[in-house]
Protein backbone atom coordinates (compact mmCIF):
# COMPACT_ATOMS: atom_id res chain seq x y z
CA UNK A 1 0.00 0.00 0.00
CA UNK A 2 0.79 3.32 -0.86
CA UNK A 3 1.13 6.44 1.91
CA UNK A 4 0.69 9.70 0.78
CA UNK A 5 3.61 12.23 -0.03
CA UNK A 6 6.06 12.35 2.53
CA UNK A 7 5.13 10.57 4.94
CA UNK A 8 6.89 6.77 5.58
CA UNK A 9 5.01 5.46 7.95
CA UNK A 10 2.22 6.43 10.99
CA UNK A 11 4.18 7.39 13.82
CA UNK A 12 2.82 7.79 17.27
CA UNK A 13 4.13 9.14 20.35
CA UNK A 14 2.52 7.58 22.99
CA UNK A 15 1.45 4.47 20.79
CA UNK A 16 0.27 2.12 23.59
CA UNK A 17 -2.54 4.03 24.32
CA UNK A 18 -3.14 6.09 21.15
CA UNK A 19 -3.64 2.25 19.61
CA UNK A 20 -5.38 1.07 22.66
CA UNK A 21 -7.97 -1.49 22.25
CA UNK A 22 -11.61 0.09 22.46
CA UNK A 23 -12.51 -2.45 25.24
CA UNK A 24 -9.49 -1.38 27.08
CA UNK A 25 -9.52 2.27 26.21
CA UNK A 26 -14.19 1.96 27.73
CA UNK A 27 -12.63 0.66 31.01
CA UNK A 28 -10.46 3.04 31.62
CA UNK A 29 -12.23 5.82 30.83
CA UNK A 30 -15.02 4.56 33.28
CA UNK A 31 -12.44 4.22 35.78
CA UNK A 32 -11.25 7.47 35.27
CA UNK A 33 -14.76 8.99 35.29
CA UNK A 34 -15.71 7.26 38.48
CA UNK A 35 -12.54 8.76 39.94
CA UNK A 36 -13.45 12.36 38.32
CA UNK A 37 -17.13 12.82 39.19
CA UNK A 38 -15.92 12.17 43.01
CA UNK A 39 -12.52 14.29 43.14
CA UNK A 40 -14.61 17.63 41.91
CA UNK A 41 -17.53 16.25 44.15
CA UNK A 42 -15.02 16.83 46.93
CA UNK A 43 -12.93 19.85 45.65
CA UNK A 44 -14.73 21.88 43.98
CA UNK A 45 -17.94 23.75 45.96
CA UNK A 46 -19.53 24.28 42.98
CA UNK A 47 -19.38 20.88 41.82
CA UNK A 48 -20.37 19.37 45.08
CA UNK A 49 -23.26 21.24 45.07
CA UNK A 50 -24.59 20.12 41.59
CA UNK A 51 -23.62 16.46 42.11
CA UNK A 52 -25.92 16.63 45.42
CA UNK A 53 -28.49 18.15 43.61
CA UNK A 54 -28.51 15.25 40.81
CA UNK A 55 -27.32 13.06 43.63
CA UNK A 56 -24.72 11.65 41.21
CA UNK A 57 -21.46 9.68 42.87
CA UNK A 58 -19.07 8.20 41.53
CA UNK A 59 -20.03 4.51 42.63
CA UNK A 60 -23.51 5.62 40.74
CA UNK A 61 -21.61 5.44 37.79
CA UNK A 62 -21.71 1.79 36.36
CA UNK A 63 -21.18 2.53 32.98
CA UNK A 64 -19.72 5.10 30.57
CA UNK A 65 -23.44 6.10 29.47
CA UNK A 66 -24.48 6.51 32.51
CA UNK A 67 -22.09 10.30 32.07
CA UNK A 68 -25.68 11.40 30.99
CA UNK A 69 -26.96 11.68 34.38
CA UNK A 70 -24.18 14.59 35.62
CA UNK A 71 -25.73 17.80 35.41
CA UNK A 72 -23.67 19.59 32.30
CA UNK A 73 -21.59 22.91 32.55
CA UNK A 74 -21.78 25.98 30.59
CA UNK A 75 -19.85 28.63 29.90
CA UNK A 76 -21.54 30.87 32.07
CA UNK A 77 -20.69 28.16 35.33
CA UNK A 78 -17.12 29.33 34.50
CA UNK A 79 -18.07 32.53 34.34
CA UNK A 80 -19.95 33.06 37.50
CA UNK A 81 -16.98 31.41 39.51
CA UNK A 82 -14.63 33.66 38.42
CA UNK A 83 -11.96 34.13 38.56
CA UNK A 84 -11.15 30.83 41.04
CA UNK A 85 -14.14 29.13 41.87
CA UNK A 86 -13.56 26.13 39.89
CA UNK A 87 -10.24 25.36 40.86
CA UNK A 88 -9.81 21.65 42.59
CA UNK A 89 -6.62 22.69 43.95
CA UNK A 90 -4.98 25.20 46.24
CA UNK A 91 -2.90 28.27 44.31
CA UNK A 92 0.58 26.60 45.72
CA UNK A 93 -0.46 23.60 43.65
CA UNK A 94 -1.32 25.29 40.70
CA UNK A 95 1.91 26.78 38.64
CA UNK A 96 0.17 27.96 35.43
CA UNK A 97 -2.90 30.39 34.71
CA UNK A 98 -3.70 30.58 31.12
CA UNK A 99 -7.35 32.91 30.13
CA UNK A 100 -9.38 33.55 26.99
CA UNK A 101 -10.36 36.82 25.88
CA UNK A 102 -14.12 37.07 26.22
CA UNK A 103 -16.07 38.96 23.74
CA UNK A 104 -18.41 40.07 26.53
CA UNK A 105 -17.40 40.20 30.22
CA UNK A 106 -14.63 38.21 32.00
CA UNK A 107 -12.20 35.94 30.23
CA UNK A 108 -12.39 32.52 31.04
CA UNK A 109 -9.67 30.90 33.23
CA UNK A 110 -7.71 28.00 33.14
CA UNK A 111 -5.48 26.95 35.88
CA UNK A 112 -2.79 24.36 35.54
CA UNK A 113 -1.03 22.04 38.40
CA UNK A 114 2.38 20.08 37.05
CA UNK A 115 0.84 17.36 36.32
CA UNK A 116 -2.15 18.97 33.88
CA UNK A 117 1.55 20.66 32.36
CA UNK A 118 3.14 17.19 31.57
CA UNK A 119 -0.09 15.72 30.68
CA UNK A 120 -1.05 18.91 28.77
CA UNK A 121 2.30 18.94 26.57
CA UNK A 122 1.78 15.08 26.03
CA UNK A 123 -1.14 15.33 24.43
CA UNK A 124 -0.35 18.03 21.89
CA UNK A 125 2.58 16.06 21.26
CA UNK A 126 0.70 13.11 20.17
CA UNK A 127 -1.20 15.81 18.25
CA UNK A 128 1.76 16.85 16.38
CA UNK A 129 3.16 13.46 15.53
CA UNK A 130 0.11 12.11 14.39
CA UNK A 131 0.59 15.57 12.17
CA UNK A 132 3.63 14.33 11.04
CA UNK A 133 6.12 16.27 13.19
CA UNK A 134 9.83 15.15 13.84
CA UNK A 135 12.10 15.48 15.80
CA UNK A 136 14.22 17.41 13.15
CA UNK A 137 11.45 19.33 12.30
CA UNK A 138 12.42 23.22 13.11
CA UNK A 139 8.77 24.93 14.14
CA UNK A 140 8.08 28.51 14.22
CA UNK A 141 5.48 29.46 16.25
CA UNK A 142 3.65 32.37 15.25
CA UNK A 143 0.38 32.37 17.57
CA UNK A 144 0.68 35.10 19.70
CA UNK A 145 2.06 34.42 23.15
CA UNK A 146 0.26 35.59 26.77
CA UNK A 147 -2.07 34.24 27.76
CA UNK A 148 -3.74 32.65 25.55
CA UNK A 149 -2.93 28.36 25.85
CA UNK A 150 -1.98 28.05 21.84
CA UNK A 151 1.26 29.31 21.51
CA UNK A 152 2.45 27.72 24.60
CA UNK A 153 0.59 24.77 24.43
CA UNK A 154 2.47 23.66 21.00
CA UNK A 155 5.46 25.39 22.62
CA UNK A 156 5.82 22.71 24.89
CA UNK A 157 4.24 19.73 23.13
CA UNK A 158 6.34 20.29 20.51
CA UNK A 159 9.55 20.63 22.54
CA UNK A 160 8.74 17.19 23.86
CA UNK A 161 9.22 15.53 20.64
CA UNK A 162 12.37 17.00 20.40
CA UNK A 163 11.36 19.69 17.66
CA UNK A 164 13.16 22.83 17.76
CA UNK A 165 10.65 25.78 18.84
CA UNK A 166 11.00 29.07 17.14
CA UNK A 167 8.82 31.32 19.70
CA UNK A 168 8.17 34.11 16.69
CA UNK A 169 4.61 35.41 18.57
CA UNK A 170 2.12 37.42 15.70
CA UNK A 171 3.34 39.65 13.58
CA UNK A 172 6.29 41.48 11.97
CA UNK A 173 5.34 39.57 8.53
CA UNK A 174 8.46 40.36 7.17
CA UNK A 175 10.23 39.29 9.57
CA UNK A 176 7.99 35.92 10.09
CA UNK A 177 9.53 35.26 6.41
CA UNK A 178 12.71 36.00 6.81
CA UNK A 179 13.07 33.55 9.21
CA UNK A 180 11.28 31.28 7.36
CA UNK A 181 14.12 31.53 5.44
CA UNK A 182 17.26 31.97 7.44
CA UNK A 183 16.22 29.42 10.11
CA UNK A 184 14.97 26.46 7.33
CA UNK A 185 11.73 26.61 9.49
CA UNK A 186 9.50 23.24 8.47
CA UNK A 187 6.63 23.82 10.07
CA UNK A 188 4.05 26.62 10.87
CA UNK A 189 2.15 26.95 13.80
CA UNK A 190 -0.54 29.56 13.62
CA UNK A 191 -4.17 30.73 13.07
CA UNK A 192 -5.66 29.78 9.63
CA UNK A 193 -5.93 33.15 9.01
CA UNK A 194 -2.63 34.32 9.65
CA UNK A 195 -1.01 31.40 7.79
CA UNK A 196 -2.80 33.11 4.35
CA UNK A 197 -1.86 36.31 5.18
CA UNK A 198 2.06 34.80 5.34
CA UNK A 199 1.12 32.88 2.48
CA UNK A 200 -0.01 35.54 0.35
CA UNK A 201 2.65 38.00 1.69
CA UNK A 202 5.28 35.32 0.71
CA UNK A 203 3.97 34.96 -3.00
CA UNK A 204 3.79 38.72 -3.56
CA UNK A 205 7.78 39.21 -2.28
CA UNK A 206 7.84 36.54 -5.38
CA UNK A 207 10.53 34.78 -3.37
CA UNK A 208 11.33 31.71 -5.26
CA UNK A 209 9.87 28.31 -3.37
CA UNK A 210 12.99 26.35 -3.71
CA UNK A 211 14.28 29.18 -0.68
CA UNK A 212 11.57 27.39 1.95
CA UNK A 213 12.02 24.35 3.76
CA UNK A 214 8.14 24.44 5.46
CA UNK A 215 6.25 21.12 4.70
CA UNK A 216 4.10 21.05 7.72
CA UNK A 217 0.88 23.66 9.43
CA UNK A 218 -0.69 22.81 12.80
CA UNK A 219 -3.24 25.31 12.13
CA UNK A 220 -6.02 26.13 15.29
CA UNK A 221 -7.60 28.32 17.05
CA UNK A 222 -10.56 29.34 15.00
CA UNK A 223 -12.45 27.34 11.83
CA UNK A 224 -10.35 26.40 8.98
CA UNK A 225 -12.56 25.88 5.65
CA UNK A 226 -11.24 23.48 2.89
CA UNK A 227 -10.63 26.18 0.36
CA UNK A 228 -8.48 28.27 3.05
CA UNK A 229 -6.38 25.05 3.55
CA UNK A 230 -5.85 24.10 -0.05
CA UNK A 231 -5.03 27.92 -0.37
CA UNK A 232 -2.35 27.58 2.47
CA UNK A 233 -1.04 24.83 1.29
CA UNK A 234 -0.81 26.30 -2.48
CA UNK A 235 0.94 29.60 -1.15
CA UNK A 236 2.94 28.10 1.72
CA UNK A 237 4.28 24.72 0.20
CA UNK A 238 3.16 22.51 3.27
CA UNK A 239 0.31 20.16 4.12
CA UNK A 240 -2.60 21.61 6.81
CA UNK A 241 -3.41 19.43 9.99
CA UNK A 242 -6.34 20.57 11.91
CA UNK A 243 -6.39 20.37 15.61
CA UNK A 244 -8.61 21.22 18.69
CA UNK A 245 -8.75 22.26 22.27
CA UNK A 246 -10.03 25.71 24.51
CA UNK A 247 -8.98 26.76 27.78
CA UNK A 248 -11.91 25.50 29.38
CA UNK A 249 -10.58 21.81 28.31
CA UNK A 250 -7.17 22.80 28.70
CA UNK A 251 -6.45 24.44 25.12
CA UNK A 252 -4.51 22.58 22.34
CA UNK A 253 -4.26 18.95 22.34
CA UNK A 254 -8.00 17.96 22.68
CA UNK A 255 -7.90 16.48 19.48
CA UNK A 256 -6.24 16.46 15.95
CA UNK A 257 -5.79 14.76 12.51
CA UNK A 258 -3.86 12.06 11.92
CA UNK A 259 -1.83 12.09 8.40
CA UNK A 260 -5.40 10.92 6.67
CA UNK A 261 -7.07 13.79 7.63
CA UNK A 262 -10.22 12.36 7.97
CA UNK A 263 -11.57 13.56 11.38
CA UNK A 264 -9.78 14.41 14.47
CA UNK A 265 -8.63 11.88 16.94
CA UNK A 266 -9.39 12.64 20.36
CA UNK A 267 -7.30 11.74 22.96
CA UNK A 268 -9.69 10.24 24.43
CA UNK A 269 -8.25 8.78 27.20
CA UNK A 270 -8.44 12.22 28.90
CA UNK A 271 -11.03 13.89 27.56
CA UNK A 272 -14.60 11.76 27.27
CA UNK A 273 -16.61 13.41 24.27
CA UNK A 274 -20.40 13.13 23.84
CA UNK A 275 -22.73 14.60 21.15
CA UNK A 276 -25.75 16.42 22.44
CA UNK A 277 -29.18 17.96 20.47
CA UNK A 278 -28.17 21.33 21.64
CA UNK A 279 -32.03 22.24 22.03
CA UNK A 280 -33.31 19.16 23.83
CA UNK A 281 -29.79 18.18 25.76
CA UNK A 282 -30.46 14.67 24.72
CA UNK A 283 -27.66 12.42 23.73
CA UNK A 284 -27.05 11.71 20.12
CA UNK A 285 -26.50 8.30 18.53
CA UNK A 286 -22.98 8.01 16.65
CA UNK A 287 -22.59 10.02 13.73
CA UNK A 288 -25.27 12.54 14.37
CA UNK A 289 -24.24 16.48 14.34
CA UNK A 290 -24.61 18.08 17.39
CA UNK A 291 -23.21 19.97 19.95
CA UNK A 292 -20.18 19.15 21.35
CA UNK A 293 -19.60 18.09 25.29
CA UNK A 294 -16.47 17.31 27.23
CA UNK A 295 -15.37 15.78 30.25
CA UNK A 296 -11.93 15.42 31.36
CA UNK A 297 -10.68 12.73 33.17
CA UNK A 298 -7.16 13.52 34.01
CA UNK A 299 -7.34 16.87 34.99
CA UNK A 300 -6.04 18.35 38.33
CA UNK A 301 -6.16 22.17 38.51
CA UNK A 302 -9.76 22.97 37.07
CA UNK A 303 -11.61 19.55 35.99
CA UNK A 304 -14.99 20.29 33.83
CA UNK A 305 -17.80 17.46 33.77
CA UNK A 306 -19.85 17.10 30.72
CA UNK A 307 -18.40 20.90 29.60
CA UNK A 308 -21.08 21.96 26.71
CA UNK A 309 -18.35 23.63 23.95
CA UNK A 310 -21.22 24.71 21.92
CA UNK A 311 -19.31 23.68 19.08
CA UNK A 312 -21.60 21.72 16.27
CA UNK A 313 -19.80 18.60 14.78
CA UNK A 314 -20.30 14.85 15.26
CA UNK A 315 -18.32 11.83 16.12
CA UNK A 316 -17.22 8.29 14.78
CA UNK A 317 -15.49 5.24 17.14
CA UNK A 318 -14.87 3.53 13.79
CA UNK A 319 -10.94 2.85 13.68
CA UNK A 320 -9.02 4.77 11.47
CA UNK A 321 -6.55 3.52 8.65
CA UNK A 322 -3.38 5.44 10.86
CA UNK A 323 -4.33 2.22 13.57
CA UNK A 324 -5.18 4.61 16.16
CA UNK A 325 -8.36 3.42 18.37
CA UNK A 326 -9.55 6.98 19.92
CA UNK A 327 -12.83 8.74 18.46
CA UNK A 328 -12.81 10.86 15.70
CA UNK A 329 -14.55 14.36 15.31
CA UNK A 330 -15.34 15.88 12.19
CA UNK A 331 -14.18 19.54 11.82
CA UNK A 332 -16.31 21.69 13.35
CA UNK A 333 -19.01 23.15 11.20
CA UNK A 334 -19.86 25.96 13.36
CA UNK A 335 -20.94 26.91 16.80
CA UNK A 336 -24.56 26.82 18.10
CA UNK A 337 -23.89 30.61 18.81
CA UNK A 338 -23.84 31.38 15.09
CA UNK A 339 -25.84 28.32 13.83
CA UNK A 340 -28.92 29.68 12.05
CA UNK A 341 -31.89 28.64 11.19
CA UNK A 342 -33.36 29.92 8.10
CA UNK A 343 -36.77 27.83 6.70
CA UNK A 344 -36.12 25.03 8.72
CA UNK A 345 -32.38 24.66 7.29
CA UNK A 346 -29.06 25.18 9.52
CA UNK A 347 -26.94 27.67 8.43
CA UNK A 348 -23.51 28.27 9.57
CA UNK A 349 -21.54 31.38 8.87
CA UNK A 350 -18.58 29.26 8.24
CA UNK A 351 -20.75 27.41 4.89
CA UNK A 352 -20.72 30.87 3.79
CA UNK A 353 -17.31 31.98 3.88
CA UNK A 354 -16.60 28.57 2.57
CA UNK A 355 -17.64 29.88 -0.80
CA UNK A 356 -16.92 32.94 -0.90
CA UNK A 357 -13.02 32.39 -0.25
CA UNK A 358 -12.80 30.94 -3.88
CA UNK A 359 -15.39 33.54 -6.00
CA UNK A 360 -13.76 35.75 -8.43
CA UNK A 361 -14.36 39.74 -7.87
CA UNK A 362 -15.97 39.24 -4.39
CA UNK A 363 -13.58 39.33 -0.94
CA UNK A 364 -14.36 37.21 1.81
CA UNK A 365 -16.01 39.15 4.15
CA UNK A 366 -19.68 39.16 4.63
CA UNK A 367 -22.76 40.16 6.75
CA UNK A 368 -26.00 38.01 7.24
CA UNK A 369 -29.38 40.09 7.31
CA UNK A 370 -32.15 37.76 8.35
CA UNK A 371 -35.62 39.31 8.09
CA UNK A 372 -39.26 37.68 7.71
CA UNK A 373 -41.09 40.06 5.59
CA UNK A 374 -44.56 37.63 5.41
CA UNK A 375 -43.65 35.27 7.72
CA UNK A 376 -41.24 33.49 5.26
CA UNK A 377 -37.42 33.66 6.52
CA UNK A 378 -35.25 35.35 4.10
CA UNK A 379 -31.53 35.23 3.94
CA UNK A 380 -29.21 38.61 3.01
CA UNK A 381 -25.89 37.83 2.14
CA UNK A 382 -24.12 40.90 1.40
CA UNK A 383 -20.81 40.96 0.24
CA UNK A 384 -17.94 43.38 -0.67
CA UNK A 385 -16.56 43.81 -4.17
CA UNK A 386 -12.99 43.71 -4.56
CA UNK A 387 -11.32 46.93 -5.56
CA UNK A 388 -10.40 46.17 -8.88
CA UNK A 389 -13.22 44.12 -10.21
CA UNK A 390 -14.30 45.16 -14.03
CA UNK A 391 -16.73 47.08 -14.34
CA UNK A 392 -16.90 47.45 -18.21
CA UNK A 393 -20.43 46.01 -18.36
CA UNK A 394 -23.88 46.16 -15.89
CA UNK A 395 -23.91 42.68 -16.40
CA UNK A 396 -20.86 41.70 -15.05
CA UNK A 397 -22.04 42.34 -11.77
CA UNK A 398 -25.31 40.71 -12.16
CA UNK A 399 -23.37 37.58 -13.25
CA UNK A 400 -21.02 37.88 -10.56
CA UNK A 401 -24.07 37.89 -8.09
CA UNK A 402 -25.67 35.16 -9.93
CA UNK A 403 -22.45 33.29 -9.55
CA UNK A 404 -22.52 33.82 -5.79
CA UNK A 405 -26.42 32.64 -5.12
CA UNK A 406 -25.84 29.66 -7.34
CA UNK A 407 -22.93 28.58 -5.31
CA UNK A 408 -24.82 29.56 -1.87
CA UNK A 409 -27.90 27.80 -3.31
CA UNK A 410 -26.00 24.68 -3.90
CA UNK A 411 -24.24 24.81 -0.54
CA UNK A 412 -26.57 25.55 1.83
CA UNK A 413 -29.90 24.26 -0.45
CA UNK A 414 -31.92 27.95 0.20
CA UNK A 415 -32.57 30.76 -1.84
CA UNK A 416 -30.53 33.84 -0.61
CA UNK A 417 -30.74 37.66 -1.79
CA UNK A 418 -27.44 38.92 -2.60
CA UNK A 419 -26.39 41.85 -2.53
CA UNK A 420 -23.02 43.96 -3.52
CA UNK A 421 -21.34 46.66 -1.26
CA UNK A 422 -18.79 48.59 -1.62
CA UNK A 423 -14.81 47.19 -0.63
CA UNK A 424 -14.02 47.85 3.01
CA UNK A 425 -17.78 49.21 3.43
CA UNK A 426 -18.50 45.56 5.88
CA UNK A 427 -16.84 46.27 9.46
CA UNK A 428 -14.31 43.82 10.07
CA UNK A 429 -14.97 41.28 13.19
CA UNK A 430 -11.88 40.59 15.06
CA UNK A 431 -12.08 36.38 16.17
CA UNK A 432 -15.16 34.67 16.68
CA UNK A 433 -17.18 37.50 17.04
CA UNK A 434 -20.66 37.81 14.63
CA UNK A 435 -21.43 38.55 11.56
CA UNK A 436 -24.99 37.75 11.38
CA UNK A 437 -27.40 40.70 12.20
CA UNK A 438 -31.37 38.78 12.76
CA UNK A 439 -33.98 40.65 12.72
CA UNK A 440 -36.95 37.96 12.05
CA UNK A 441 -37.93 38.76 16.35
CA UNK A 442 -38.87 42.83 14.90
CA UNK B 1 -9.15 56.81 -30.77
CA UNK B 2 -10.56 55.50 -27.30
CA UNK B 3 -11.19 57.42 -24.21
CA UNK B 4 -10.61 56.20 -20.55
CA UNK B 5 -14.14 56.03 -19.01
CA UNK B 6 -14.13 55.61 -15.17
CA UNK B 7 -16.97 52.97 -14.12
CA UNK B 8 -17.48 53.46 -10.35
CA UNK B 9 -19.51 50.60 -8.13
CA UNK B 10 -21.94 52.51 -5.67
CA UNK B 11 -24.65 51.60 -3.16
CA UNK B 12 -27.75 53.52 -3.46
CA UNK B 13 -26.33 55.52 -0.37
CA UNK B 14 -27.64 58.95 0.54
CA UNK B 15 -24.13 60.75 -0.09
CA UNK B 16 -22.26 58.90 -1.86
CA UNK B 17 -22.31 60.52 -5.25
CA UNK B 18 -21.61 64.07 -3.38
CA UNK B 19 -18.71 62.36 -1.39
CA UNK B 20 -17.14 61.35 -5.23
CA UNK B 21 -17.98 64.01 -6.71
CA UNK B 22 -15.99 66.05 -4.06
CA UNK B 23 -13.05 63.55 -3.46
CA UNK B 24 -12.59 64.85 -7.31
CA UNK B 25 -12.94 68.09 -7.10
CA UNK B 26 -10.10 68.79 -4.28
CA UNK B 27 -8.07 66.96 -6.31
CA UNK B 28 -8.54 69.21 -8.97
CA UNK B 29 -10.22 66.39 -11.27
CA UNK B 30 -12.45 67.94 -13.14
CA UNK B 31 -15.61 66.00 -14.30
CA UNK B 32 -17.07 66.15 -18.34
CA UNK B 33 -19.73 64.11 -18.36
CA UNK B 34 -21.97 61.76 -16.27
CA UNK B 35 -23.79 58.88 -16.60
CA UNK B 36 -25.22 56.89 -13.59
CA UNK B 37 -27.41 53.33 -13.92
CA UNK B 38 -29.12 52.15 -11.22
CA UNK B 39 -31.08 49.24 -9.84
CA UNK B 40 -32.59 49.39 -6.13
CA UNK B 41 -29.07 47.96 -4.66
CA UNK B 42 -26.58 49.55 -6.49
CA UNK B 43 -25.20 51.39 -9.84
CA UNK B 44 -22.29 51.83 -12.03
CA UNK B 45 -21.67 55.70 -12.21
CA UNK B 46 -19.55 56.62 -15.39
CA UNK B 47 -17.41 59.32 -15.77
CA UNK B 48 -15.29 61.25 -18.05
CA UNK B 49 -12.73 63.36 -16.09
CA UNK B 50 -9.85 65.49 -17.05
CA UNK B 51 -7.25 62.87 -15.30
CA UNK B 52 -8.53 59.44 -15.43
CA UNK B 53 -5.06 58.24 -14.28
CA UNK B 54 -4.91 60.39 -10.91
CA UNK B 55 -8.55 59.43 -10.55
CA UNK B 56 -8.11 55.78 -10.32
CA UNK B 57 -5.78 55.46 -7.05
CA UNK B 58 -7.61 58.47 -5.34
CA UNK B 59 -11.15 56.83 -5.64
CA UNK B 60 -9.48 53.19 -4.73
CA UNK B 61 -7.88 55.07 -1.71
CA UNK B 62 -11.10 56.33 -0.64
CA UNK B 63 -12.38 52.46 -0.45
CA UNK B 64 -14.40 52.41 -4.15
CA UNK B 65 -14.13 49.63 -6.79
CA UNK B 66 -13.07 51.58 -9.78
CA UNK B 67 -12.34 50.55 -13.10
CA UNK B 68 -11.08 52.01 -16.32
CA UNK B 69 -13.12 51.59 -19.40
CA UNK B 70 -12.70 52.34 -23.17
CA UNK B 71 -15.24 54.32 -24.79
CA UNK B 72 -15.09 56.03 -28.17
CA UNK B 73 -16.71 59.71 -28.70
CA UNK B 74 -18.69 60.64 -31.23
CA UNK B 75 -19.12 64.60 -32.14
CA UNK B 76 -22.44 65.39 -33.77
CA UNK B 77 -23.31 67.94 -35.84
CA UNK B 78 -26.43 69.67 -35.21
CA UNK B 79 -28.51 68.83 -38.01
CA UNK B 80 -31.27 66.03 -38.23
CA UNK B 81 -30.11 62.15 -39.26
CA UNK B 82 -26.92 63.18 -37.64
CA UNK B 83 -27.03 60.51 -34.64
CA UNK B 84 -29.18 57.90 -37.05
CA UNK B 85 -26.40 57.46 -39.77
CA UNK B 86 -23.94 56.97 -36.87
CA UNK B 87 -26.09 54.55 -35.32
CA UNK B 88 -27.03 52.75 -38.49
CA UNK B 89 -22.79 52.20 -39.39
CA UNK B 90 -22.23 50.31 -36.13
CA UNK B 91 -25.60 48.48 -36.80
CA UNK B 92 -24.53 47.97 -40.46
CA UNK B 93 -20.98 46.78 -38.91
CA UNK B 94 -22.76 44.40 -36.93
CA UNK B 95 -21.42 46.10 -33.53
CA UNK B 96 -23.41 46.61 -30.37
CA UNK B 97 -23.56 49.29 -28.83
CA UNK B 98 -23.76 48.53 -24.76
CA UNK B 99 -24.43 52.01 -23.46
CA UNK B 100 -24.28 55.39 -24.07
CA UNK B 101 -24.59 58.91 -23.28
CA UNK B 102 -23.89 62.08 -24.37
CA UNK B 103 -22.44 65.73 -23.62
CA UNK B 104 -22.16 69.25 -25.21
CA UNK B 105 -19.02 71.23 -24.82
CA UNK B 106 -18.69 74.58 -24.97
CA UNK B 107 -15.08 74.50 -25.99
CA UNK B 108 -15.97 71.95 -29.15
CA UNK B 109 -18.99 73.83 -29.75
CA UNK B 110 -21.08 70.33 -30.20
CA UNK B 111 -22.55 67.57 -28.78
CA UNK B 112 -20.46 64.67 -28.53
CA UNK B 113 -21.34 61.02 -27.82
CA UNK B 114 -20.32 58.47 -25.68
CA UNK B 115 -20.52 55.01 -26.81
CA UNK B 116 -19.37 51.61 -25.44
CA UNK B 117 -19.55 49.12 -27.99
CA UNK B 118 -18.68 45.31 -28.46
CA UNK B 119 -15.96 46.51 -30.52
CA UNK B 120 -14.51 49.82 -30.15
CA UNK B 121 -11.56 49.77 -32.49
CA UNK B 122 -14.01 48.38 -35.10
CA UNK B 123 -16.74 51.25 -34.54
CA UNK B 124 -14.17 53.68 -34.94
CA UNK B 125 -12.36 52.42 -38.26
CA UNK B 126 -16.00 52.13 -39.72
CA UNK B 127 -17.34 55.40 -38.73
CA UNK B 128 -14.47 57.46 -39.74
CA UNK B 129 -14.39 55.46 -43.05
CA UNK B 130 -18.46 56.79 -43.08
CA UNK B 131 -17.19 60.15 -42.57
CA UNK B 132 -18.34 60.76 -39.24
CA UNK B 133 -16.23 62.76 -37.08
CA UNK B 134 -14.60 60.20 -33.61
CA UNK B 135 -13.05 62.57 -31.20
CA UNK B 136 -9.57 61.69 -29.50
CA UNK B 137 -9.14 61.67 -26.21
CA UNK B 138 -7.16 64.74 -25.95
CA UNK B 139 -9.95 66.66 -26.97
CA UNK B 140 -12.03 65.28 -24.00
CA UNK B 141 -9.54 65.48 -21.29
CA UNK B 142 -8.63 68.68 -21.95
CA UNK B 143 -10.74 70.72 -25.06
ZN1 LIG C 1 -6.15 8.41 12.09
Amino acid sequence: MRFPIHWGCSMFFQKEIETMNRKELEELQLCRLKKMVDYCYNNVPFYHERLNQAGVTGDKIKCLSDIQYIPFTTKDDIRDNYPFGMLAQPMKNIVRIHASSGTTGKPTVGAYTKKDLDNWSDQVARVAVAAGAREDDIFQISFGYGLFTGALGLHYGLEKIGATVIPASSGNTSKQLMMFRDFGVTGLVATPSYALYLGEQLREAGYPAEDYKLRLGLLGSEGCTEKMREQIEATLGLRVTDNYGMTELTGPGVSGECEYRCGLHFAEDAFLPEIIDQDTLEPLEEGKSGELVVTTLLREGMPVLRYRTKDITRITYEPCRCGRTHARMEKVMGRTDDMLIIKGVNVFPSQIESVLIGMEGVGPHYQLVVTRPNFLDQLEVKVELLPSTPLDRYGELEAIQRRVHDRLKSVLGLETKVTLVEPKSLERFQGKAKRVLDLRGQ
Amino acid sequence: MQIQQLSIFVENKAGRLAEITELLAKAGVDIRAVSATDTSDFGILRLIVSDPEKAVPLLRAAGMTVSLTSVIAVGMMDVPGAFAKAVRTLADHAINVDYMYAFTSRDMGKACVLLHTSDNDGAVKALQSAGIEVVGAENIYRP
